[in-house]
This record gives structure tokens, C-alpha cells and sequence, in this order.
């Protein structure tokens, strides 16, 4: 039987001289009808690409495909060259036979006109529905992703939904013509964990239904379990190994498929913890950083004039100390507080209430330094573009009123190379490094002032998964090295797993769980924390079945005056609370 | 060095750029009076005369040699242009920091204050100022800045909020760093680009509304120089003496060409976008 889409030695390049910089080089694979492939590979490995050399989307991109056969078996059965296909023909394909979503929903939509109008082109334009008949049919469309209240929602503008219902939408979008292949591009990267498994069981439900084809392109190799039939490993433009799910995942031959499947961080419920954790050993020892009823509340006005009506209860009540040397991770999902935390932490946020201190560290007299310091998440905008790497170093030392002699450079020097960059990166620019380089040099700017405690708001979220693994490790070191506390802002499970001593979670602005990490992971007491941990995926999963969940967010709006009832905890086990659940 | 290679292996980038340079030249030497002949000298017998190789563009109605009137037209245009412009891209830098810096009253007023003199034509505005201030090199500088001024405020304005957004200047506030440094070092180090833009398509639009200042009798004064006193002087006998507007009219037109085409190069060559892209 031929297969459903068939691409041999595929081959696209970019740039003017597209032999020379190819960024897929000879990759072929085939898929058969109702069978899904997942695309696992790293940045610049050319998943991507491949992806959209499928749909010839490529061609809009300034690449080009300079070798290869593509061969699409059409709904009547006839072979659809994709490689000689002109744009006319190839329009016609797009949508109806290839449907197609992205990372990214919130840029993928139109952020003026509502979902429903931009569901029903898709009807318009490839099934010529109009009117009523479009309306209905973009309803059904909803509906068919699990949308509650879809007719009501079809009014709605793109800001108006979170991430994860944009995803929906377009998949429904995607989905609108009944494409025979689907191909999913990082589609689950931009949303939180547990709104992951849903969008991931929404697919795999839809497959079901459908009997469509999918290519699945993803880095984290951990989400492939729940999905794919066939797995693909890409590196630097070439296929390194493909086979069975089963196959790959426990026999896996080539060394970077065993790389990335043993050195990357993946979760596993709590039994790789560090063990070098150092609370019970002396109970006496000053926290580095005491936090105390933090409150942050943004007041809410419907109009310049009016009073406030009520105020969005960004965190509410939070309290936690960190020793030195001691890693807190506060995991949750986007718009649970976490980073607001962080940030009031800092002052960078001003709170409402509430109260820090930051121990008194065995500072030496010369150093006059702030003690609390910030890592960001993304190292591409923490970094000034316009100013050299000696400048960046240097701005801690003046800002502190301290004068850039030939000791705070050869601090800068020193920390340059403990961080692991290049000597003569002091006269270099941020673009000239990779991102992990410059996570790196961000790190030698938190360390310049000597800190005794460091922020790290998801400082490696926006990095490759070896990268990450690398930059965790460098913390790990640097932290027993310099007896550093750590406050690790999250939402990785795998991640936190390696680095934390101890977890909290937040959710809507309250610790509902803290505790010994190895505790929390393993035995999950709160119903949030649980939901949490059931949601991460694992390489060890395979084709579970996810409930889908609907339930949104509850809003963290409250009148005016509001205060939470005070909370009860429970006590499992010596280092290990959870908020009480009525 | 890296600019000016980087503006030649761009297309219109050299073009502009070769104009440009031209008339920078032709304005200095206008300035320091290296011309042929004295720019106000007025040769009675030669009065009105065709080009020809002693008068390289004629002669106006009373005897003054016309390239040499242009060369100091040129200068004196090219003075007003620059310092107005300075004065522009000074004020509204530093107004559109304040606004996006200071934020909430300040970013409010400065920027109705804005909207108000944008609310005007640029020449109408300017004639208003010169009117209420009477006429004059300087006061024309003035008035010319000011009127360019709320375009520097946006342009300012609006990447500096998105810069103060951004997680270097967060950066810089959790290492302490003084309000001043972060002004100067974050918002107005990365506005370098931007403002090279808009400083080069301003001067040819002040190019312009000096002509029209001086065409009006606004601007510079007789019996000095001026490109757009000249064209003036030259409306009653453009059928007799066609010279005395063509040359005018073309050096202001020519000198417009050259800033646009050097300051859409700029666009493109600053533009991280566009770096790649084949000139």
C-alpha cells in the first residue's frame, strides 16, 4: 500500500548559496494513513523546516528545496507531487489535505477580529460555506475541540481566551477541512504543563476520531511517548535515527538519541533528587532569605477617575525561608504568582504587605553588594545589545558605587571563566554568543556583587534541552562553591526535579504544598500539586490516556477589601506541608 | 568607517551618500567664501546674463554672480538645517525620555503638548513662530526645530517604553543601578539607530521648510544667500532669465533626493532585520 506521504532525500537550503547552507540534508521518511511521526530533535536541527518543506510554507521563509522527491497520495487515491506543485495547486492542498498549527497561538490569530470570523474563513474559503451556514459550522468546529460554551465564545478576541483555548481554536481551525495529515509544530511549547496534556489528549482524541496522519515536531523527546507511533531523531539536518516509538525510546542506538534520552533532565516522580540537602543537618543556622505574608495586589479602576472596584490578587500571603546553600523551586503555571514573587522579592514588583529578610551573610567589608540578585528567563532581552560584555560586567560594580579597577576586572575575568566562556569574551557583544553562553554571562553578572541569594526566574526554560542540562549543572556547582541560596521560579518538573531541595507550589497566588522535593514529587498531598505531577510527561507513558479537563482558571479578581480566609496546613512527615482542602 | 562602507555597498545608500557629500562640500566652501566670485557683489555691467565661463550659471537681476549665490545658499540653508535639527532631535530625545521614562502626568502632558504642534503644518506652524518672533537666521532655526521636535518625541518615545519593558533595564534595576545610568546606558544606547534615521530624513524636510521660510521673506535676509530667497527673486523673471530659478530649484531638489535615499540606506543597514538581506 503506498504510503500517505512519502519524502525522500529531502534537501533545503537558505541564503544565496543554498548548497553550501543546508539546513535539512537528505532526510526521507514515510507515513502511512491514521500513523503519527513525531520530529524530535534541538533547535537548528531542522525539524522545523522539514516540516514546513511538507507544505511548501518553506518557500515563504527564504528557504528553498534544492533536492528530493515529496509525494502526497491525494483523497481520490491519485500521487500529489509536492515538489513541482505550483502555488495555485498548492494553496488548495494547504488546509484541505495539510492542515497545519503552531507554537505559538497567541501570534497565530488575528488579535482584532474575533474567533468566530477567523474560524469561518477557513469554511469560506475552502468549503464556500457562508453566512449562517459558516456561523454553524465554526460552532461544530469548537465544539469538536472540547470549547465549553462554544457558541458564546465564537464572539470573543483572541485576548480574551488564555493560551491553551487559542491552541484549540487553532486546531480547530486547522482541522476545519478535515486535512488527511496534520502537522503540529511545537504545538504544546508555549502553554503550561497541565494545559499540555490536555491539548496532547485533545490530539490523540481527535486522531482517534479522524483517522488522520500526523507529524509531530517537538524538542522535549518525553511528550513523544503519549503520541507517536514513529519516532524521528534529527540533528543538524540529517535524520539520525527513526524506528518504532517503542524502539527509540528503549533501545535507542545512535549515541544523540542516548543523550537525549538519559543526560537530558526528564521526570521521574521525585527519585533523582539531590541529595545534598542541608536543612536538617544544622537547625541553627540564619535563612538567607526569609519571606513573611507576601501580598501583591495590582488595584483594578474601570476609569481613570473612578475608585478602585477591586484588585487582581496577583500573590496572596506567601511565606517561605531558603537557607544558604539551599535550593526552593516555586513551581505553578503562567499567571499563578510565581514570578511576581520572585519579583517582589527583588523590588522590582512593590508589594502590598509582607515582609523579607535577607540573613546577614559573612560579607566581607569591601563588599557593599546587594545580597539578593536576579537571573531572567530570557537570555536574549536580559542582555543590552548595544553595550560589550565588559560593560554588562561592569554595571553591578558602578551601580554600586564602586569604581571598575583592575580587581573588579579580574573578578570579571575570573567569573568569566568559572562560568565556562572564553577569555576574551570581555570585549565581545551579547549577539555573539549562544543563547546558554549568554545565560552563562548573565549568571557572571548575578555573581559579580557577591549575592547570597540568587532568583532564578525559569532561567533555563528558553534553552535547548542539552543546553539546559549543562547551565543546571553550572548551578549545581557554583551553589556548593559559593554556598549560594537559590530561589528557583519554574514551571519544569523535570527540571526542578534536578535542582531542587526543596519545592513549593503555588497556585493562584498561595503555596498550597511545600516541602522536601523528594517528598513532594513522590507524594503529592494537595489535588493541585497532584493534577501537576499526573500532567508532566514522561518517556516511561506510553499512549496513556490524559482526561480532558475544561475547567479554566479561577480568576484571581476579587472585590475590594477581600481577604482569604486564613489557612489551614497539614503536616506530612518532617519537612513536607499541604494547604488543607475543604 | 564601518557606516560609510556599509552605506556605499547599499545601493541608494550610495547614491544619497555621494549627493550628500557634494553638497556638504559645496556648503563649506560656500561658508568659508571660497566661491568664484563674491555671493553679494553686484557687477552692473553683467546684469542678467546667460551662463556662460566667466558666470558658471548666469547672472541675477543685479549682477551677482548665481553659482556663487548658490554656494553660500547652500551653506546658509545647510546651517539652518543642521542646527534646527540639532535643536529637534536635543528636545525631543530628552522630552520623549521624560515621557516614557517619568511616565503616568509627565508622559501625558508632553505628549498632548505634542499632539497640539503636530496638530499644524509644519510651514504654517513654522511662519506663526517667525511671525510672533520676527524674521531671521536664528529665530528660523527656532522655529524650525520646534516644529520638528514632537517627531523626535515619538520617535523617542515609543522604543523607550518598549525598552523599558524589556529585561536588561529589570536587570539594571536589581543590581541598583541610578535612574541616570539606565537612561543613558539602556534606553538611549539602544535610540542611536532610530534617531540616525529620522536626523537625516529631517534634514531634508527642514531643507524644505527653509526654502519656504526664506521664500516668504521670512527666513534669511537680503541681500544674503539664500536657496529659497533665490527661487523668490527669481519668480518674475523665470521666462527672461530661466537660469535664476532652475539652478535654485534643482540644488533643493537634488539636496532632498540625496538625504531620502541616504536615510531609507540607514533604515535598512540599522535594521537588524534587514541586515541579511542581499543590498
Amino acid at each position: 500500500m503506498t504510503p500517505l506521504l512519502s519524502v525522500s532525500d529531502l534537501r533545503v537550503g537558505f541564503g544565496r548559496d543554498r548548497q553550501a547552507n543546508e539546513v535539512v540534508r537528505g532526510v526521507s521518511f514515510d507515513l502511512a494513513e491514521g500513523e503519527t511521526l513525531a520530529i524530535v530533535g534541538e533547535s537548528g536541527s531542522g525539524k522545523s523546516v522539514t516540516a514546513l518543506s511538507i507544505n511548501r510554507l518553506i518557500d515563504f521563509g527564504g528557504g528553498r528545496i534544492t533536492g528530493g522527491a515529496m509525494k502526497l497520495k491525494r483523497a481520490n487515491g491519485s500521487l500529489f507531487d509536492l515538489m513541482t506543485a505550483t502555488e495555485p495547486q498548492l494553496t488548495g492542498i494547504r488546509g484541505a489535505e495539510i492542515g497545519m498549527i503552531f507554537q505559538e497561538p497567541m501570534t497565530s490569530l488575528n488579535p482584532v477580529l474575533t474567533i468566530g470570523s477567523q474560524i469561518e474563513e477557513s469554511f469560506r474559503l475552502h468549503r464556500g460555506l457562508t453566512g449562517r451556514q459558516a456561523t454553524a459550522a465554526a460552532k461544530d468546529a469548537l465544539d469538536r475541540v472540547r470549547i465549553p460554551d462554544a457558541a458564546r465564545r465564537l464572539k470573543y478576541t483572541p485576548n480574551q481566551l488564555s493560551g491553551g483555548m487559542l491552541q484549540r481554536v487553532m486546531i480547530a481551525m486547522a482541522l476545519a477541512c478535515n486535512p488527511r495529515l496534520l502537522i503540529a509544530d511545537e504545538p504544546t511549547t508555549a502553554l503550561d504543563v497541565t494545559v499540555q496534556a490536555q491539548i496532547m489528549a485533545l490530539l490523540a482524541e481527535l486522531k482517534r476520531e479522524t483517522g488522520m496522519s500526523m507529524i509531530f515536531i517537538t524538542h522535549d523527546i518525553g511528550l513523544v511517548a503519549g503520541i507517536a507511533d514513529k519516532v524521528m531523531v534529527m540533528q543538524n539536518g540529517q535524520a539520525v535515527e527513526q524506528g518504532e516509538l517503542n524502539q527509540i525510546l528503549d533501545n535507542a542506538q545512535h549515541p544523540y538519541t542516548q543523550h537525549l534520552l538519559q543526560d537530558v533532565p526528564h521526570f521521574t516522580n521525585g527519585s533523582t533528587t539531590r541529595s545534598d540537602g542541608r536543612r536538617d543537618k544544622d537547625a541553627s543556622t540564619e535563612p538567607a532569605l526569609k519571606v513573611d505574608g507576601l501580598v501583591v495586589r495590582f488595584p483594578l479602576k474601570s476609569s481613570f477617575f473612578s475608585r478602585a472596584t477591586g484588585a487582581v490578587h496577583a500573590v496572596d500571603g506567601v511565606d517561605f525561608d531558603l537557607m544558604p546553600g539551599e535550593t526552593l523551586a516555586i513551581v505553578g503555571e503562567s499567571g499563578s504568582g510565581k514570578s511576581t514573587t520572585a519579583r517582589a522579592v527583588l523590588g522590582l514588583v512593590r508589594s502590598t504587605r509582607g515582609s523579607f529578610s535577607v540573613g546577614a551573610r559573612k560579607a566581607s567589608a569591601e563588599q557593599s553588594a546587594l545580597p539578593v540578585q536576579m537571573v531572567f528567563q530570557n537570555p536574549y532581552a536580559s542582555l543590552n545589545p548595544r553595550l560589550s560584555i565588559e560593560s554588562i560586567l561592569a554595571e553591578p560594580v558602578i551601580a554600586t558605587g564602586g569604581r571598575v579597577n583592575v580587581a573588579a576586572k579580574a573578578r570579571m575575568a575570573s567569573l568569566l571563566k568559572r562560568v565556562g566562556l572564553p577569555k576574551n569574551s570581555l570585549e565581545r557583544y551579547p549577539h555573539e554568543f549562544s543563547g546558554g553562553q549568554r545565560q552563562r554571562l548573565c549568571i557572571a553578572r548575578a555573581l559579580m556583587l557577591n549575592p547570597s541569594v540568587v532568583v532564578l526566574d525559569e532561567a533555563v526554560s528558553a534553552l535547548d534541552v542539552s543546553v539546559q542540562a549543562k547551565v543546571l549543572e553550572l548551578l549545581v556547582d557554583l551553589q556548593s562553591e559559593f554556598g549560594l541560596a537559590y530561589l528557583f521560579i519554574s514551571h519544569d518538573m523535570a527540571v526542578v526535579e534536578r535542582i531542587a531541595h526543596r519545592i513549593a507550589v503555588i497556585y493562584a497566588g498561595q503555596i498550597v504544598e511545600i516541602g522536601d522535593a523528594t517528598s513532594v514529587l513522590s507524594k503529592p498531598r494537595h489535588s493541585y500539586t497532584k493534577k501537576l505531577i499526573a500532567a508532566v510527561p514522561t518517556i516511561d507513558r506510553r499512549h496513556e490516556h490524559f482526561e480532558l479537563d475544561t475547567r479554566q482558571v479561577p480568576s484571581l479578581v476579587r472585590p475590594q477589601g477581600f481577604e482569604p480566609a486564613p489557612a489551614r496546613w497539614e503536616q506530612f512527615g518532617r519537612d513536607h506541608m499541604a494547604r488543607a482542602e475543604a | 568607517m564601518r557606516m560609510l562602507r556599509a552605506i556605499f555597498s547599499h545601493g541608494s545608500g550610495r547614491i544619497g551618500g555621494v549627493i550628500v557629500g557634494v553638497y556638504l562640500l559645496v556648503a563649506v566652501l560656500g561658508m568659508l567664501g571660497l566661491t568664484p566670485h563674491n555671493p553679494i557683489t553686484q557687477f552692473r555691467v553683467d546684469r542678467l546674463h546667460a551662463p556662460n565661463s566667466a558666470y558658471w550659471m548666469g547672472t541675477d537681476l543685479f549682477g551677482r554672480d548665481v553659482a556663487s549665490r548658490l554656494m553660500a545658499g547652500i551653506g546658509q540653508s545647510f546651517t539652518v538645517a543642521f542646527f534646527s535639527v540639532a535643536f529637534a532631535t536635543l528636545a525631543g530625545t530628552v522630552l520623549g525620555l521624560a515621557a516614557a521614562w517619568l511616565g503616568r502626568r509627565w508622559d501625558g502632558v508632553v505628549m498632548r503638548i505634542m499632539d497640539v504642534l503636530l496638530a499644524f503644518p509644519a510651514i504654517l506652524l513654522a511662519l506663526l513662530i517667525v511671525t510672533v518672533a520676527g524674521p531671521g537666521t536664528w529665530t528660523s532655526i527656532v522655529a524650525i526645530g520646534i516644529v520638528y521636535t514632537p517627531i523626535f518625541t515619538r520617535v523617542v518615545r515609543g522604543p523607550a517604553l518598549s525598552l523599558k519593558a524589556r529585561e536588561f533595564v529589570d536587570a539594571a534595576r536589581t543590581f541598583g543601578s541610578s535612574s541616570s545610568y539606565i537612561v543613558t546606558r539602556h534606553l538611549l544606547l539602544n535610540l542611536v539607530a532610530p534617531l540616525t534615521v529620522q536626523v537625516t530624513l529631517a534634514l531634508a524636510w527642514s531643507l524644505l521648510t527653509e526654502a519656504g521660510l526664506s521664500f516668504l521673506g521670512l527666513g534669511t535676509q537680503p541681500p544674503a544667500a539664500s536657496l529659497g530667497l533665490m527661487l523668490s527673486d527669481s519668480r518674475n523673471l523665470m521666462e527672461t532669465a530661466p537660469w535664476l530659478m532652475i539652478f535654485p530649484g534643482l540644488a533643493i531638489m537634488i539636496s532632498i533626493l540625496g538625504f531620502n535615499l541616504l536615510g531609507d540606506a540607514l533604515r535598512d543597514i540599522l535594521d537588524p532585520k534587514m541586515r541579511r538581506a542581499p543590498a
